[in-house]
C-alpha cells in the first residue's frame, strides 16, 4: 500500500522521468476495438448462468396523491408472466439522487410524476411490458405544486452544508444604485435530461444468498452501498459489475433498475433484467431543474466590476435535498468587490433534480456569459476585452492564491485562431444571401475536485503491467489513460498494459462525476507505480532518479535490465491510494476556456444554424490529447443543444413532461454540428493532483451556450434570455419579408 | 404490447383478404412498431406485405407511378424523381433521418400517425385513441399544434413530408380492396379532417390496400419544398412549403401549393392558387395569398408563431421561385 495525501504538491515522479512517450499522446481507445465490433458488453447485454427473465417497471400516471386500489390480477394471468411484484417493502419508486443512504421507497404516496409501482416479469420483455400496462391502478389524485415561479414565496434556503451555500460580500445592492453602468437581467432555463444512448439497464442473479449484479454505474462507491442498504444485504455479499457504460453524464449513480432487478430475481429465483425505456428515464431518472437567474451586473465607466451578483430559483422533489448550484462557476471568475451568489429552492411535485454534466456551470455559465456579453455592449466594450478587465489575481470570493489559470491565454489564442478580428460588433451587420451572421464568444470555467481513490498495479513476472480499480469509463477513455500513466512510469508500451474497471471487488477507485475521474485514478495509479519503480530500482541498486525504464526494460548505470528478469518470480504488486488533502483549501483550483461560436440566423424563419464553435481550454497536464479533445467537443455539442434545442417541456396541469422521447425532446443531430475545433494550453498544476491534471470533461459544456446566443444576438440583435432559443422567440425581431 | 399474429402476404389480393378483419399492414414498421410498443395501436393480426412486389417506380402515362412500397430513400433518388418532381425529392429527404427513410415505405408514410405529445401518452386524454374522453392539447402545450383545419376535437398535424409534396401534385392513390375492387383516390380525398371523429383519418376501408400512388405529368415551372423545423434534420415541420409556380411575362401562370405542419392533413387552398394565378409576380400577390392562407388561421397559444411564420416563408418561397 502507497498511500499520499494531498495536503502538499506530490513532487517529482515517475512521470517526469518517463521517456516512454505515451503520456499525452493521441492514442485509440484501448478498448476501441472492443467497443466498435460488439465484444464489449453494456449491463443489458450480460449472459448470467441460469434462465433470464425480464422485469418492466410498472409506473403511475397520476403524479401527486395516493394510489387507491391496485388490481393485477389480469396480469399475473397473462401468458409468459412470472411474477407481479407490488409489495416487497424495498421496492424503489424512482433513482436516488447523490448522497442517499438508500433508495426512495414506495410506500403509497405520490409525490411526482411517473413513480414507480412494482415490477412486471416475465418470460420475454414484451410480456413483461404488456403484465406491466395490464395492471389496473386507481389513484386518489390531488393537486399538486408543479410550477417552480409559483413556489417560489415558499423557496428555502440552501440546507447546512451544502456544496454551494448563499454567499455575500459587500453590499450589491449599494453598488448597483452607484453604478456608472449597471444590468439586472432574468434570464431562465428548462428542465434537462441526460437523454445518455444506453438506457439503465441492470441484470441481477442470485447465488444463494450472493448478489452479482451487472449494471450501468459511474462511481461503484456511491452506489454499492445503497444497494446493500435497500437490499438489507451485507455489503461484502454485492458484487457489481459495470466495465462499460454507454453515457452517463451524472445520471447513473444507481438507478431504480439496479434494486428492482434484485428484488425481483430475488423473488423468483432466477436472473431478471431491468432496462428502463427512453419514455421512463425521464421521470424515473433525476434530471437537471429548470433555473430562473437574476443576474446583476455593476462597473465604472472604464469596464471595472464593482458588483457581480446571480441570484437563482430552482426546484426540487419535496424532500430531497440536492439543488442546481447555478452560480459554482462565477464564484471565482471575475474582480468586482461586491459579491452576491444565493440559490433559493423551491419543493416542489416535480421529478427529483440531480447531477447532470457540469452541475451549476452548466446552466449558470449559460446565463452569466450572456450577461456579460450584455454589459460589454452597455460599455461599448469589446468583449474579450471586458473580460480581461476584470480577470483578477486571486480568487475574488474565497481570497486563495489560484494553483494554475490561463485564462487570459485562452482568450489570446481563442481570438487568434477563431478570426475574431473579423467580428462587427453592430448587429445585423454581416449578411449571406438569406442568412444573417454572427460571432459570439464566452468564458468557460469549472471548479476542479479531487477524489479519495484507490488503484492497484501489479508488475507481472512477464514484465507486464495489470491494473485493477473500480473506476469506471463512462465513455470519456479512463482504459486508456490508466494505461498510459501505467506505461509512462513503467516503461511499458501501451500494449504491455492491462485495465481492469467497474468490478466492486477491486480497490475503491474516484469513479466517474464531478470530472475529478481521470486526474484522481489516474494519480492513484501513479502513486503505486511511483511504489513499484521504488522497488525496482532497488533491486538495480539505483536510485530512482537513476533510473530509466524504457521497453520493458530498465536502465540504470550501464545495465539494462529486463523488467521479467527483475521481476522475477512473484509479481510486484503496490496499491495507489489518494487522498485529498489541504491544496483542495489552500488553492483556489478551476479549469477555464475561451468559447467561440459563428451562427447563421436565416432572415426570414428565423432558424438558428452554427456554422463553427472553437474552444481553447485549460485544464491542467492532457493525458491523452485524443480522448481529451473527444470530452471537449462532447461538451460543446451539448452546450450547443441548451442555447438552441433542449427542454424537457413540464404540463403545468399534471406535471408530466410532454416530449418524453427523442423526436421531440431535442439535442443537436449530425447536421447540427458544424465544423468544431478544441485546443488546450497546457500547463502541469502540481497543486491539483499529483499527475498535474485537473478535470475536464464538464469544462467543455461551461460558457458554449452563451457564446451561441451572442452570436445569434451579433447575427441579427435579438437577445433571447428564455432557452433554448427557439425560432419563435427570433421572428419578432426580424426584418419584415 | 400485446400478442398477435403475424403472417406474410404472397400476392396483394392475399393481404387485402387477410387484412379485412381489422388486421394491421405492416411494411416499414418504423411507425407502427413504436405505437404498438406503446399500446396506442394493438392489433390482433400483422399482414406483412414488404414482399409484394409494389417497389416499382416507373413512367406512367406522361407522369410517374411508384409502387407504394417503394422506400422513400429509393424515391428520393430516382432520376425521373429528380429530374421532374423535384420537389418531392426534397420533401422525402427532408423526412426523418436517413436510417428510417431506408426502412419507410410511400404507403406507410402517407398513413403515419400524428406525432401530437399526448397521442403518444397513452396516459393523457385523446380523441384520436379514445373518442369522447378530450383532448390534452387544448390548453396544454401545442406548439407543433394546427393552426388551419383543427376542430375543437383535435388540432393534431399530420407529420408527413411526403405528402404534401403529393399534394401539390395532384397525386392519385391507387387501392385494392377486400373482394378485389379498386379504386382511384385523389389525394385531395385521402384524408378526413378531424371534425368531431378525430379517430378517423382517411376514407379507406378496413383491409383496403394502397397499391400505387400516381402522378400526372410535372406542374409548369419551378419547383421547391421548402421546410422550417428546430433543428437542421431529424424533426418534424414547424411550416413547411410544396410549391410548383410557373411564370410568364412576369404574371404567375400557374401555382399550385400544399402546406405541411398547419393542419390535420396536407393543406391545400384553392383561395391561395386564385389569388396568385394571373397575377403579377409580386411583393404584392405574395402576400395577398399569403392573406388568402391564413384568413382562417387560428393559433392555439404556443403555436401562434406559426401564423406569422408561415406568411414569412411562403412570401420568401414564391419569391425564390418566381426570381428570374
Amino acid at each position: 500500500m502507497a498511500e499520499f495525501r494531498m495536503d502538499a504538491d506530490y513532487g517529482a515522479s515517475a512521470l517526469d522521468r518517463g521517456v516512454q512517450g505515451l503520456l499525452g499522446a493521441p492514442i485509440d481507445r484501448i478498448d476501441g476495438v472492443a467497443k466498435v465490433t460488439g465484444a464489449a458488453r453494456y449491463a443489458a447485454e450480460h449472459q448470467p448462468q441460469g434462465k433470464l427473465a425480464y422485469g418492466f417497471p410498472i409506473t403511475a400516471s397520476v403524479a401527486t396523491g395516493a394510489v387507491k386500489s391496485l388490481d393485477k390480477t389480469e396480469a399475473e394471468a397473462m401468458p409468459g408472466v412470472i411474477a407481479v411484484i407490488t409489495d416487497d417493502p424495498r421496492l424503489p419508486r424512482e433513482a436516488h439522487i447523490i448522497r442517499a443512504e438508500r433508495m426512495p421507497v414506495i410506500d403509497g404516496t405520490l409525490e411526482s410524476y411517473g413513480q414507480i409501482l412494482g415490477l412486471a416479469v416475465a418470460e420475454s420483455f414484451e410480456a413483461a411490458r404488456a403484465a406491466a400496462y395490464a395492471v389496473k391502478v386507481d389513484y386518489v389524485a390531488v393537486k399538486g405544486e408543479y410550477d417552480t415561479r409559483a413556489a417560489q414565496h415558499k423557496a428555502q434556503d440552501p440546507h447546512q452544508g451544502a456544496m454551494l451555500p448563499n454567499i455575500v460580500k459587500g453590499d450589491v445592492d449599494a453598488a448597483m444604485a452607484a453604478a456608472e453602468v449597471a444590468i439586472d437581467v432574468t434570464y431562465s432555463t428548462p428542465y434537462q435530461v441526460h437523454a445518455a444512448m444506453e438506457p439503465h439497464a441492470a441484470i441481477a442473479g442470485w447465488q444463494g444468498d450472493e448478489l452479482t449484479l451487472y449494471g450501468s454505474i459511474q462511481i461503484m462507491r456511491g452506489f454499492t452501498p445503497v444497494l446493500a442498504n435497500s437490499l438489507g444485504v451485507p455489503i461484502e455479499k454485492i458484487h457489481v459489475l459495470s466495465p462499460y457504460i454507454g453515457g452517463g453524464f451524472g445520471g447513473k449513480i444507481g438507478g431504480p433498475e439496479t434494486l428492482l432487478a434484485a428484488i425481483a430475481a430475488q423473488q423468483i429465483g432466477q436472473p431478471v433484467k431491468v432496462q428502463l425505456t427512453r419514455q421512463q428515464l425521464f421521470h424515473s431518472v433525476y434530471g437537471r431543474s429548470d433555473t430562473h437567474q437574476r443576474i446583476r451586473l455593476a462597473a465604472t465607466r472604464e469596464g471595472k466590476l464593482t458588483a457581480i451578483a446571480q441570484d437563482s430559483l430552482v426546484s426540487q422533489k419535496t424532500g430531497l435535498g440536492f439543488f442546481e448550484p447555478v452560480a459554482l462557476g462565477a464564484l471565482s471568475l471575475y474582480a468586482g468587490e461586491n459579491r452576491r451568489f444565493t440559490t433559493r429552492i423551491a419543493k416542489i411535485n416535480v421529478t427529483p433534480a440531480g447531477a447532470v454534466r457540469a452541475p451549476g456551470e452548466a446552466v449558470g455559465m449559460m446565463a452569466l456569459e450572456t450577461a456579460m456579453d450584455e454589459m460589454a455592449e452597455k460599455l461599448g466594450m469589446d468583449p474579450i476585452a471586458f473580460r480581461k478587465a476584470n480577470e483578477p489575481t486571486s480568487d475574488p470570493t474565497s481570497g486563495a492564491p489560484f494553483s494554475t489559470r490561463r485564462l487570459i491565454d485562452c482568450y489570446d489564442e481563442g481570438a487568434k485562431r477563431f478570426g475574431w478580428d473579423q467580428r462587427v460588433a453592430t448587429p445585423g451587420a454581416r449578411r449571406e444571401g438569406d442568412w444573417l451572421i454572427g460571432m459570439g464568444m464566452a468564458t468557460a470555467a469549472r471548479v476542479n475536485f479531487l477524489a479519495d481513490s484507490k488503484a492497484r498495479v501489479r508488475l507481472t513476472p512477464e514484465g507486464h503491467a495489470e491494473i485493477e480499480t473500480d473506476m469506471t469509463d463512462i465513455g470519456t477513455g479512463t482504459y486508456t489513460i490508466l494505461a498510459q500513466v501505467a506505461g509512462e512510469a513503467l516503461g511499458l508500451p501501451i500494449g504491455a498494459v492491462k485495465v481492469r474497471l467497474g468490478d466492486s471487488r477491486d480497490p475503491s477507485g474516484a469513479g466517474s462525476g464531478g470530472s475529478f475521474g481521470a486526474a484522481s485514478s489516474t494519480s492513484s495509479v501513479l502513486i503505486a507505480c511511483d511504489a513499484i519503480v521504488a522497488e525496482l530500482a532497488r533491486r538495480m541498486g539505483a536510485a530512482p532518479e537513476e533510473m530509466t525504464l524504457k521497453d520493458g526494460h530498465a536502465i540504470a548505470g550501464n545495465r539494462r535490465v529486463a523488467l521479467s528478469d527483475l521481476v522475477g518470480g512473484g509479481a510486484i504488486e503496490e496499491i495507489g491510494v489518494l487522498t485529498p488533502g489541504r491544496n483542495s483549501r489552500s488553492w483556489s483550483q478551476g479549469t477555464f476556456g475561451a468559447q467561440f461560436a459563428e451562427v447563421g440566423v436565416h432572415v426570414v424563419t428565423g432558424e438558428v444554424r452554427v456554422r463553427r464553435l472553437l474552444g481553447v481550454f485549460d485544464c491542467g497536464r492532457i493525458l491523452n490529447a485524443k480522448t481529451a479533445r473527444s470530452q471537449a467537443i462532447g461538451g460543446m455539442i451539448w452546450g450547443l443543444g441548451y442555447a438552441l434545442h433542449e427542454a424537457a417541456v413540464l404540463d403545468p396541469r399534471t406535471g408530466a413532461y410532454v416530449n418524453r422521447d427523442l423526436a421531440e425532446y431535442h439535442i443537436p443531430v449530425n447536421a447540427d454540428v458544424p465544423q468544431i475545433e478544441a485546443y488546450f494550453i497546457e500547463e502541469i498544476d502540481p497543486h491539483a493532483s499529483p499527475v498535474g491534471a485537473k478535470g475536464l470533461g464538464e469544462l467543455g459544456i461551461s460558457g458554449v451556450g452563451a457564446a451561441v446566443t451572442n452570436a445569434v444576438y451579433n447575427a441579427c440583435g435579438v437577445r433571447a434570455r428564455d432557452w433554448p432559443m427557439t425560432l419563435d422567440q427570433i421572428l419578432p425581431g426580424l426584418p419584415g419579408v | 404490447m400485446k400478442s398477435f399474429t403475424y403472417t406474410r402476404a404472397e400476392t396483394p389480393e392475399a393481404a387485402v383478404a387477410q387484412g379485412a378483419g381489422g388486421a394491421r399492414f405492416i411494411a416499414g414498421g418504423t411507425n407502427l412498431l413504436d405505437l404498438m410498443k406503446l399500446q396506442i395501436e394493438t392489433p390482433d393480426a400483422l399482414i406483412d406485405i414488404s414482399r409484394l412486389p409494389l417497389a416499382d417506380v416507373e413512367p406512367h402515362e406522361g407522369g410517374l407511378r411508384i409502387g407504394a412500397l417503394a422506400i422513400n430513400s429509393d424515391v428520393a433518388a430516382h432520376p425521373h424523381v429528380r429530374a421532374r418532381y423535384p420537389m418531392l425529392a426534397r420533401a422525402l429527404l427532408s423526412g426523418a433521418s436517413a436510417q428510417l427513410r431506408n426502412k419507410a415505405s410511400v404507403g406507410g408514410n402517407l398513413l403515419q400517425r400524428t406525432r401530437c405529445y399526448f397521442f403518444y401518452d397513452p396516459a393523457a386524454p385523446c380523441n384520436k385513441r379514445t373518442p369522447g374522453i378530450g383532448c390534452a392539447a387544448q390548453g396544454g402545450y401545442n406548439r407543433i399544434h394546427a393552426i388551419l383545419g383543427a376542430s375543437e376535437a383535435c388540432i393534431a398535424t399530420h407529420p408527413s413530408d411526403m405528402a404534401v409534396a403529393l399534394r401539390a401534385l395532384d397525386a392519385v392513390v391507387l387501392t385494392l380492396a377486400p373482394g378485389g375492387d379498386r379504386r382511384r383516390i385523389p389525394l385531395a380525398g385521402l384524408y378526413r379532417l378531424p371534425g368531431d371523429s378525430p379517430q378517423l383519418e382517411h376514407v379507406l376501408a378496413p383491409g383496403e390496400l394502397i397499391t400505387h400512388v400516381e402522378l400526372p405529368p410535372p406542374p409548369p415551372g419551378r419547383q421547391l419544398y421548402r421546410k422550417v423545423r428546430d433543428r437542421a434534420s431529424y424533426a418534424f415541420a414547424l411550416v413547411s412549403v410544396a410549391a410548383a409556380v410557373a411564370v410568364e411575362d412576369g404574371m404567375v401562370s400557374a401555382a399550385q401549393l400544399a402546406f405541411g405542419g398547419l393542419a390535420p392533413l396536407p393543406w391545400r387552398s384553392a383561395e391561395v392558387e386564385t389569388a396568385l394565378i394571373g397575377q403579377p409576380a409580386t411583393r404584392e400577390t405574395f402576400a395577398a395569398a399569403a392573406d388568402a392562407l391564413l384568413m382562417g388561421a387560428m393559433g392555439q397559444g404556443h403555436n401562434d408563431f406559426k401564423i406569422p411564420l408561415t406568411r414569412r416563408t411562403l412570401i420568401a418561397a414564391l419569391t425564390e421561385l418566381t426570381e428570374a
